[in-house]
Order: structure tokens, then sequence, then C-alpha cells
């Protein structure tokens, strides 16, 4: 796709590696958080958050490959990052799984 | 005309990918900055939402202009994630409350203004979940 140039770089592919960095950036704070977090809700949230974050980056490194085939493992990532939420979540509240 | 058109869907593609990681790389930074358990919270429920749905919907865009993948799959991650992420952020928000962390004990090197938890809304005991003994 050649569509619109900048100093001769398409400007969306410029636009995808930008946010790619930025998401990236993203994800060193939030690992910041999971090993320094103080208590275990704040570890819980900062794990949720890398969830998150790896969907954004697994889905721009899909744009910037051009491919779609990325799609399945972010759809993977999505549905075992909230059953891992609320299993810790509820393990925090009962200290048990499954009861 | 169709070139016209294709610019058109590039600059807004371009727009939406700057509020897309704009507000992931804000929900983590708040999720650093801010001091306590429950007003970090919020920064990362935010940048589930609107940050991933951005760029969600500019790699459906992106797909459908490339022809490479002409289905709107990732609307399914969308739906998934809009549906998935309050219940989450309330079971946190729930364990972090059941955890007591109002009643304990300063830990040494911190300030007040660090830790400093407020106490439950209604002033009683949680009888429904019995936090840990």
């Amino acid at each position: 796709m050649t569509g619109i140039q900048i100093f001769g770089v398409s400007l969306i592919d410029a636009a995808v590696v930008g946010s790619m960095f930025a998401v990236a950036l993203a994800i060193l704070l939030a690992m910041w958080r999971l090993i320094r977090g103080p208590t275990v809700p704040d570890r819980i949230l900062a794990l949720d958050t890398l969830n998150v974050t790896a969907i954004a980056e697994l889905m721009l490194l899909g744009v910037h490959l051009r491919t779609a085939i990325y799609f399945e493992a972010a759809l993977i990532i999505a549905m075992l990052g909230f059953v891992t939420t609320v299993v810790l979540s509820k393990y925090v509240i009962r200290r048990d799984i499954v009861e | 005309m169709n070139t016209l058109l294709a610019n058109a869907i590039e600059i807004w593609l371009v727009f939406l990918l700057a509020v897309g990681s704009t507000f992931i790389l804000i929900g983590a930074f708040s999720l650093v900055r801010l001091s306590e358990f429950f007003k970090r919270l919020h920064g990362p429920t935010k940048a589930s939402t609107l940050g991933v749905g951005c760029i969600l919907a500019t790699s459906v865009g992106y797909h459908a202009l490339a022809g490479s993948d002409p289905q709107p799959r990732e609307l399914l991650i969308t739906a998934f994630l809009f549906i998935t992420a309050p219940i989450s952020a309330h079971l946190m928000a729930k364990a972090a409350l059941s955890l007591r962390m109002d009643e304990r004990p300063q830990l040494p090197g911190v300030s007040e203004e660090d830790t400093h938890v407020p106490p439950r809304p209604d002033g009683r005991d949680d009888e429904q979940f019995p936090g840990p003994k």
C-alpha cells in the first residue's frame, strides 16, 4: 500500500512503529508496578494491564507485518487474561479458588 | 477520487492510532504515578477500553484498506474487553477491600500521604467476604 508519503516513508507505517514504541513503554511501566507493587491487588492490576497492552502490541505487530494471523493469539490472550484476573482476585478474597 | 478517499481513511487511521497509544500510555503512567490502589485502579481500565478499542479499530481499517483481511474480526476482542473490563475491575476492588489495608500498621520509611487508605464508606465490617484471619 503506497498511501501518503512523508520524508520518503509511508505515513501510516511510521505511525504504527511510533505506536509500538509507546505501547512498549506502557508495558515497561506496568512491569515496574508488577515488581514494585506494595500489595497483592497492585500486582494483579499490573498483570491485567500487561495483558491489555500485550493485546494492543500484538495487533500493532499484525498491522506492521500486514498479516491477520495474530488475531487468534490476541483473542486467546484476552480470554486467558480475564480468567487470570478473576481467579487471582477470588483467591485474594476467599483464600480458595474452587469451593 | 478513489485515491482521495484512501488518503482520508489513512489520515483517520493515523489519528486513531495517536489517540489509542496516548490513552494506553496515560493508563500505564497513572498505574506508576498515583499514590494508592483505589486511585491506581482508574487509569488501566480507561486504557483497556478506549486505548485498545482505538487500536483495534485501526487494525480493522488497515486490513480492510490493504485487503489482507476483509472481515472485521478484531471487533470481537473489543466487545470482549468492553464486557470484561468492569467485571475484573470490580473484583480487584473487592479483593483490595477484603485485605483491610486501612487497619494495617504503617510501613517503616513511608510517609503518611503515600499509604493513606480511606476508611470504609459504611463504617461496618464486610460480612460477606470475611477476609484472611
